[in-house]
């Protein structure tokens, strides 16, 4: 804000008092008030101060109203307010508030008459507070049909206040706002109109239309302005009404009176959202009109009733520029004739004042939003650049704002000002540091991204850490989008990991580990890199488990310093310290169960590429066997075994993984993620899986690793995982590429165990599903004894799906048969989005069980309020009849009390059987719990 | 699709049949949900309410040009204040909530905040608060909340004077404070 605005908030005052305003202007300068209409007649001079002098006399009049006069049984307001403020807890504050209503109450069924007023103030300090008021709302009508002003007065305020248009008592004040809208009485018409404007229905619209029309053409320009604004509202609830106002829209902007041009010009930007002829009608009457009022605006001197902080009515200019924008939008030659107007009012308009900036602000938005010469274009883009170096906060925050907007326009010239939006990122305030994150996102491109990322890099060191999670995404997204160059992607990854590796989400590392698989030149450097980075901040989750795994799986390459890259140095690094990198993290006390297991599984990776290590890590694996979370001490079983047990597989059993999916994956990640990117720990592997999963199935993965891996030692072992065994067999005819189409999921159980298993082979998002086939080149032969050996090696680096994955948003719902009679049967299957409990995504499929085909055939459903459908088309209107084959049909369910109440739904099914009409229906309420 | 969609409505009858005594409260929830999302649809308004709240946090004027249910009003006030007073006075004036924004002023102990759409001219509606306090000012003479309080209506009509259905009518403060004075003249 600039320095001279007069917007200081006083905060240094120690009384409540808020401020005195600048010194009134003199009396010379006060134009004489409307005093020409009273409610009743008074004498007497017009007086040559009346804001000064009335205001003392009223407040003393009000105190000795208070005082003696009527309101004096009973309590007062004050006293009403003075109580409610004395109230220590809520209860007592009910209290006070029941025992009023109750008095009110009374007094308005006694037909009361000398404190009506005072009741209805009363009535909306209780609504302000919060309590139903709607004993009140007859008062307030028959306030409004009595004969005085001051009644009137109150009564329409209550009306706007305790009412709205929904409830059926209004019909009954059309009638009084009728005959108040015929009144003599330009103060009592102007009443009407407004509390019209504020609350009328559709119905109201329609009905009092034509009045309102009238008063559009009235001669004291309060009547009008209150005139156009309610024919806004009418306008709104009834868009054919539009038309009858075009006209008188038109013509009022002639006027002189600002309220009536400000209202004006609000009534023709309804009437161009309303209709297409309207626009084109103010198109060609009232751009001149407008470019008139907004030249005379702006050139004039100083006029006080207008003044708003030291610029002519900021009000009226901004409107005048908002509606010169919808008319100037994808018209040419509209555009072309504002131009010069738009250019003086963004040159000559004063920018150290706040009024003067929002007209700047609003002019530079029109000037985007039109079709504006190239020359005003820049011109208001360095008018946000202006105010970008501003030192107030509002300032800047509008104009990154703008420069939102304005980067569809002309993304050059906003370029130009990277260097002071990327300040901004750094800024204290909160608000500010969002918007121009989200510009700097926008401006990145592949020839600035380099720079940009350094920048956003750099800043993550020093920034809040509140802020540090929306910049990690953003940087991550940033780094993905243009990872063109690999060593560079990876560098970046590395520095965000070490910087804010607890702030990564998984899907991030998951895809960096799947592309360091790929990146073959590149696994030296970065295992290296990444031992160096896990020895300087070994605090970040996501960092660590990253290094983790690239030491297991590339180990060799770190100690030996293969594959080295040109400006590398070399590092020496023994086979011991790698264990003790990995031994170090695998003991940390703030390692979570998936990184220790990731640990583990580093750990027997490193026993086989260092054999002289491979006493130690056994003792190393060995302490966890007693571990006390199931899966870590499992691990650790099974691995010592493996260690001490099987030393002639154990080579091939810990082969590097072969090379990852890195196109499977990203397109899994990018269903997965469009979804879940709020969910923080979903699991991808959960989503990749279908809907058919069942829950009791999906909760028990991790015992079938374990059953596999004591295949090794018998080979009639029993199976512990709850899977009948052909699944097993179908999984491992899987996996070696046979019978891969057999194996689609008919019943349940089978396909059930087949897509876990699957998901084992994962690492937290599956990208090697349809890794068998490539694998299957690394098997000597398909035999029976090194086709166990193959989901083992698999197994061992699944760490992340077994521990982290199927949070319970995920679970998969069965398919329910949702209606069944002799001729038809109706099943449902689900299917949720993660990240959005409430919406549902229900595929129905329809089967004929009659001999006869069905066509024509319909399905409808409903569903309580509270509950959102869609239906979707459905695949076919005939039914083959006896089951050949169904049609199916989609519906998308969004239940907005999800987690209170269950799904619900009437069907009905219409169709025709050798022509004739039938027609069934049904309700289902066999809804899977969690819907 | 459309067919479909019609035909659903249609069916609310069906649903109705069987349902009404034993969902008459869901039913209900189900039209208020329905009444608020109308309202918010109705995105041409430019101010979608006028609070004025203390730094208690209590609420001093509620003005709403939407139609909100009591709990939607409680529970909006809640957010809005809880969320502008722990702002300090360096940060900006804005503050985005839901699929609005709020434009907050304090002033002393008061805190003024305008609910508008999101392309609505921020910076005009600090000048707006500014009027409307220099407005109340001028009428009351060195304004205070006390003032506020206890002339709870007056503010109101000063605030109908100025805002309407939403939209800005008058600027002038002689022509806002006419009609108050008049009528305070001849009572």
């Amino acid at each position: 804000m600039a320095s001279n605005s007069p917007f200081k908030p006083k905060s240094s005052r120690a009384s409540s008092q808020i401020p005195p305003p600048p010194p009134p202007p003199s009396a010379s300068q006060i134009r004489p008030a409307v005093v020409v209409l009273l409610v009743r007649p008074c004498g007497g001079e017009i007086p040559r101060r009346p804001a000064l002098d009335s205001v003392e006399r009223i407040v003393e009049d009000f105190a000795m109203d208070l005082a003696i006069n009527p309101f004096s049984s009973g309590t007062r307001l004050r006293d009403m307010i003075r109580a409610i403020r004395a109230c220590k807890t809520a209860a007592e504050e009910r209290a006070v508030v029941r025992r009023e209503c109750a008095a009110i109450r009374a007094a308005i069924s006694e037909g009361d008459q000398d404190y009506r007023h005072r009741n209805m103030a009363k009535l909306m300090f209780i609504h302000m507070l919060g309590y139903p008021t709607h004993f009140g709302q007859m008062e307030c009508l028959k306030l409004i049909a009595a004969a005085g002003f001051p009644e009137k007065r109150i009564g329409y305020l209550g009306l706007t206040l305790l009412l709205d248009e929904r409830q059926e008592v209004l019909m009954l004040v059309t009638n009084s706002l009728k005959q108040d809208l015929n009144h003599s009485n330009q103060f009592i018409v102007g009443l009407a109109l407004c509390a019209l404007g504020n609350i009328c229905s559709a119905e109201m619209a329609r009905d009092l239309a034509p009045e309102v029309e009238r008063l559009l053409q009235n001669r004291d320009p309060n009547t009008k302005k209150k005139a156009a604004l309610c024919s806004i509202r009418i306008v709104r609830k009834v868009p054919d009404l539009a038309e009858n106002f075009m006209s008188a829209a038109a013509s009022l902007l002639k006027e002189k009176h600002h309220g009536v041009l400000i209202s004006a010009v609000q009534l023709c930007m309804e009437l161009c959202k309303a209709s297409y002829e309207a626009l084109e009608y103010l198109r060609k009457n009232c751009l001149e009109g407008l470019v008139r009022i907004l030249r005379d605006v702006s050139n004039s001197s100083y006029a006080p009733e207008y003044d708003i902080g030291g610029i002519t009515d900021p009000f009226l200019h901004i409107r005048v520029l908002k509606l010169m924008r919808i008319l100037g939008q994808g018209d040419a030659d509209c555009s072309e004739y504002i131009n010069d107007i738009l250019a003086q009012v963004s040159t000559k308009t004063e920018s150290n004042k706040n009024a003067g900036n929002a007209i700047l602000y609003e002019c530079v938005e029109t000037i985007m939003g039109i079709e504006a010469t190239s020359g005003l274009r820049v011109l208001a883009i360095n008018i946000l650049g202006r105010f970008l170096s501003n030192r107030d906060n509002n300032i800047r925050y509008v104009a990154l704002n703008m420069l939102t907007k304005a980067i569809a326009v002309d993304t050059q010239a906003v370029q130009r000002h990277r260097a002071t939006i990327l300040e901004c990122v750094k800024d204290a305030d909160v608000s500010i540091r969002k918007r121009a994150l989200e510009l700097v996102y926008l401006l990145v491109n592949d020839t600035n991204v380099k720079p940009l990322t350094k920048e956003l890099v750099d800043y993550l060191e020093v920034s809040d850490q509140d802020f540090k999670e929306d910049l990690t995404a953003k940087i991550c997204s940033i780094v993905e989008k243009f990872s063109m160059d690999k060593l560079w992607y990876l560098d970046q990854m590395f520095r965000v990991l070490s910087l804010a590796g607890n702030y990564i989400k998984d899907d991030v590392w998951h895809a960096l580990i799947v592309l360091m698989s790929n990146a073959s030149e590149l696994q030296g450097y970065s295992v290296r890199s990444l031992y160096k980075a896990l020895q300087a901040s070994g605090e970040q989750e996501s960092l660590v488990r990253v290094a983790v795994w690239c030491i297991g799986e590339y180990g060799e390459m770190l100690v030996n310093n293969l594959s080295m890259l040109d400006m590398e140095e070399p590092i020496t690094v023994t086979e011991s310290d790698a264990v003790d990198a990995v031994e170090a993290t695998l003991q940390r006390y703030s390692a979570d169960v998936t990184t220790r297991a990731m640990c583990l599984v580093s750990l027997l990776k490193l026993s086989s590429r260092f054999p002289p290590t491979s006493e130690r890590i056994k003792d190393i694996v060995a302490q966890n066997k007693g571990n006390t979370v199931l899966e870590l001490q499992q691990r650790s079983i099974e691995f010592s075994s493996i260690i001490q047990r099987h030393q002639s597989i154990k080579s091939s059993l810990l082969e590097r993984m072969p090379v990852l999916d890195e196109a499977n994956y990203l397109v899994k990640r990018a269903a997965s993620t469009q979804a879940a990117v709020s969910s923080l720990n979903s699991a991808p592997a959960a989503t990749s899986g279908g809907p058919f999963k069942l829950p009791n199935g999906v909760a028990k993965p991790p015992p079938a690793p374990l059953a596999d891996l004591l295949d090794l030692s018998s080979d009639d072992a029993p199976v512990t995982t709850s899977s009948p065994t052909t699944a097993r067999n179908d999984f491992l005819q899987d996996l070696l590429g046979i019978g891969l189409t057999d194996s689609s999921p008919i019943g349940g159980a089978p396909s059930t165990s087949n897509d876990i298993l699957m998901d084992l082979l994962s690492i937290g998002s599956s990208p090697v599903q349809n890794g068998p086939p490539t694998s299957n080149s690394s098997l000597p032969a398909i035999e029976t004894k090194p086709v166990p050996v193959k989901p083992q090696v698999v197994d061992l680096l699944d760490g992340l799906s077994s521990s982290t994955s199927l949070p319970d948003e995920n679970a998969a719902y069965p398919t329910i048969t949702a209606f069944q009679s002799a001729t038809l049967r109706i099943t449902f299957s689900f299917k949720k989005q993660p990240g959005k409990p409430q919406e549902t995504t229900i595929n129905a499929s329809f089967t004929n069980l009659a001999t006869t085909t069905f066509t024509d055939f319909v399905f409808q459903a409903a569903v309580p309020k509270f509950i959102q459908l869609r239906l979707d088309p459905a695949s076919s209107s005939t039914l083959p009849a006896s089951g050949n084959g169904s049609v199916t049909q989609s519906l998308s369910v969004t239940n907005n009390q999800h987690g209170q109440k269950p799904l619900a739904m009437r069907i009905r099914m219409s169709y025709k059987v050798n022509g004739e009409d039938r027609l069934e229906q049904g309700q289902i309420s066999n809804f899977p719990a969690g819907l | 699709m459309a067919k479909e969609r019609r035909s659903v409505e249609s069916l609310s009858d069906l649903w109705r049949a069987g349902a009404e005594q034993a969902h008459r409260e869901v039913e209900d929830d189900g039209v208020e949900q329905q009444r608020s999302k109308q309202a918010g649809r109705d995105d041409e308004m430019t101010i979608r309410f006028v609070l004025f709240v203390n730094k208690q946090g209590q609420t001093r004027l509620a003005q709403y040009y939407e139609h909100l249910s009591l709990d939607e009003r409680r529970a909006l006030e809640g957010e809005i204040v809880r969320k502008c007073l722990a702002r300090t006075d360096q940060q900006c004036s804005f503050v985005e909530h839901r699929n609005y924004k709020v434009v907050y002023r304090r002033y002393a102990s008061l805190f003024f905040l305008v609910g508008v759409d999101n392309d609505e001219n921020e910076l005009a509606i600090l000048e707006f608060i500014h009027l409307l306090v220099e407005t109340m000012d001028r009428h009351f003479g060195n304004v205070c909340e006390l003032d506020i309080m206890f002339h709870l209506e007056k503010v109101h009509f000063m605030l109908e004077e100025m805002v309407m259905n939403g939209c800005i009518v008058e600027t002038s403060k002689q022509n806002i404070l006419a009609p108050i004075q008049l009528m305070e003249k001849t009572s």
